[in-house]
């Protein structure tokens, strides 16, 4: 067989956390009843005018100019027509001729250590279609418009990568970004970030491409690196027989691990785009890019840098947590009021991530950094009753899987549950030495040469005292005690 | 005429547009698409050197609203125009992605 590259471009459509849909004010909000988010405008009645939302400006401007584009000052919207029952103006409103960004790129970094640009060719804005419910048995379908006119954005990459890594790496660095903007979610299983795969095989070392397939469905990182490799050796299996690549559109089954061509070529793929004539230009000042970009956030790469040098953190630490934007919202706000920031780094990692996966599995999806309710001046107070030497840890992982759950105020539950560890050294002195009374056994062992049977002791110590006592203290007059 | 639209194209712009046309109707279709045509070839005849291409006729842009909630449940309103609905939305033929 011949040595062959694959040859990878994605379409990202990312839908924007706006509260309206992109042309009327209908709320965007998940879960409505079918049809209850729906007026003329995005059900495209006859004679309904859409205006433009300027959030949806503001998320795509704000994207482009994170990710190097070039901002097109003078844009507009074209109408892409095509029919389909979800679809109700028989065209997408949507950008071809002048795409509000253009020529940007991302740099991402791959596990080997090595760099790599990913050029996006183009944003633009869009609409987003209903929704279609197939009902198997009744043999019809329904039609929930709920989701028509959600505002999206479509990022365009050109054929830079050249294998899954290279996309995850290309997405997550998308993901990072516009949820760093606060411009989306990006939930891959719930569709407010959906990839597509343009994907052509061709021997290694030639310059011209081969024939591309698109592949779409693909609903999470593993479906996509899944979906690459099962594309790659489908495409290279028919070059390698002799037959040809059809350029065409296939679904992804996940399940089956395998994809199928989705459109038959009956369906002509003309759609005669042309300016929308109920919505007029948009023209971006100067000014007001100027303040797009003042607002733009300190992002992952200039963060996790900032956080190894400002806070002194390992760069694992620094890593994980600029990963999410809410993680470093916790960490950036305990850290303002403890100052303790290993330790507020050591919460998040340790406990809280324990919290998120035990939550996890026993609801069996998973429980997103973006989910967390607790206060991080909470956290910040338990830190800082430890250094205190108020609480011991025990009682501290106590009291932060109640912040965790359901925000508890530590001071009244530290009160309530008698938390408050026990530093006074007449009291311990006292208890120590009833456990060394009461456990003869392990005395003996210990003055024997069984070193661990301290651990036994400190623990009945621990028991007697409902578990308040200071453990250092206790291992010291142990130690005292038994010489 | 100066157009002539053939029996391929007429049938490609049928499919396109949804819409299933007799013999007759093609015939006519097929002449009144090539008169306008022709009509729309007049405007090459004008000199357009310099001229930047022009979507809309007036000299309006930035037409926006706020990101501000202004509708209520619009589900009756909207399926009072499907000739078939239930609680799940309008029945349509099932589409079928294969």
């Amino acid at each position: 067989m011949k040595d062959y590259e694959v040859v990878i471009g994605l379409e990202v459509h990312v839908e924007l956390a706006t509260k309206t849909k992109i042309f009327c004010g209908c709320s965007t909000e998940f879960g409505g009843a079918p049809n209850s988010h729906t007026c003329p405008v995005c059900t495209g009645m006859p004679g309904s005018l859409p205006v433009l939302n300027k959030k949806v400006v503001e998320y795509a401007a704000a994207v482009g100019l994170a990710t190097n584009c070039t901002i097109t000052q003078d844009c507009k919207f074209d109408r892409k027509n095509y029919f389909y029952p979800d679809n109700p103006q028989n065209y997408q409103i949507s950008q071809l001729y002048l795409p509000i960004c253009r020529n940007g790129h991302v740099d991402v970094k791959l596990a080997d250590g090595t760099e790599k640009t990913i050029r996006i060719h183009e944003i633009h804005m869009e609409e987003d279609a209903g929704k279609l419910i197939h009902d198997e048995w009744e043999g019809v379908s329904y039609v929930d418009y709920n989701r028509s006119g959600v505002p999206l954005i479509e990022i365009v990459s050109e054929p830079d990568m050249r294998s899954a890594e290279e996309v995850i790496a290309y997405l997550t660095k998308l993901r990072t970004t516009i949820q760093y903007l606060g411009a989306s979610d990006c939930k891959l299983q719930e569709g407010s970030m959906r990839a597509d795969v343009n994907l052509s095989v061709r021997e290694r070392g030639s310059s011209e491409f081969g024939t591309r397939t698109e592949t779409k469905n693909l609903n999470s990182f593993a479906a996509i690196e899944r979906a690459i490799k099962a594309e790659t050796a489908r495409q290279i299996d028919l070059i390698e027989a002799g037959e040809k690549v059809v350029q065409e559109t296939r679904r992804w089954n996940d399940d089956k691990e395998y994809s199928y061509a989705m459109r038959s070529k009956e369906d002509a793929q003309d759609y005669r785009y042309f300016p929308d004539p109920d919505l007029v230009p948009i023209h971006i000042s100067d000014e007001y890019l100027a303040e797009l970009k003042a607002k733009q956030p300190e992002f992952k790469d200039e963060k996790k840098a900032r956080y190894m040098e400002e806070f002194e953190l390992p760069e694992y630490d620094a890593e994980i947590l600029t990963d999410s934007k809410k993680f470093t919202e916790i960490f950036e706000e305990a850290t303002a009021i403890c100052n303790q920031p290993k330790k507020v780094s050591n919460w998040i990692m340790g406990e809280t991530m324990r919290l998120m996966k035990e939550e996890s599995a026993k609801t069996g999806r998973e429980f997103r950094a973006e989910e967390l309710t607790f206060s991080p001046a909470s956290l910040a107070k338990i830190i800082t009753l430890v250094e205190k030497k108020e609480i011991n840890n025990a009682a501290a992982k106590e009291i932060f899987e109640h912040v965790f759950a359901e925000n508890v105020d530590v001071d009244a539950y530290v009160e309530e549950h008698g938390l408050k560890q026990v530093n006074d050294e007449g009291a311990l002195r006292a208890t120590v030495e009833k456990v060394i009374a009461d456990n003869p056994q392990s005395v003996a062992d210990y003055k024997g040469g069984k070193k661990q049977a301290i651990g036994y002791l400190v623990g009945q110590t621990m028991k007697a005292m409902q578990g308040k006592a200071n453990p250092g203290m206790v291992n010291a007059l142990l130690q005292e005690l038994l010489k | 005429m100066a157009n002539v639209i053939s029996d391929e194209t007429i049938e490609y712009v049928g499919i396109l547009a949804k819409l299933e046309l007799s013999d007759e109707e093609k015939e006519a279709a097929k002449k009144d698409m090539a008169s306008m045509l022709d009509y729309i070839d007049k405007l090459g005849e004008l000199d357009t050197t310099g001229v930047e291409p022009m979507s809309h006729v007036f000299p309006v842009n930035n037409v926006m609203r706020e990101d501000v909630v202004t509708n209520g449940d619009g589900s009756e309103a909207t399926l009072a125009n499907a000739p078939e609905c239930n609680e799940s939305g309008f029945i349509v033929p099932k589409t079928v992605e294969s």
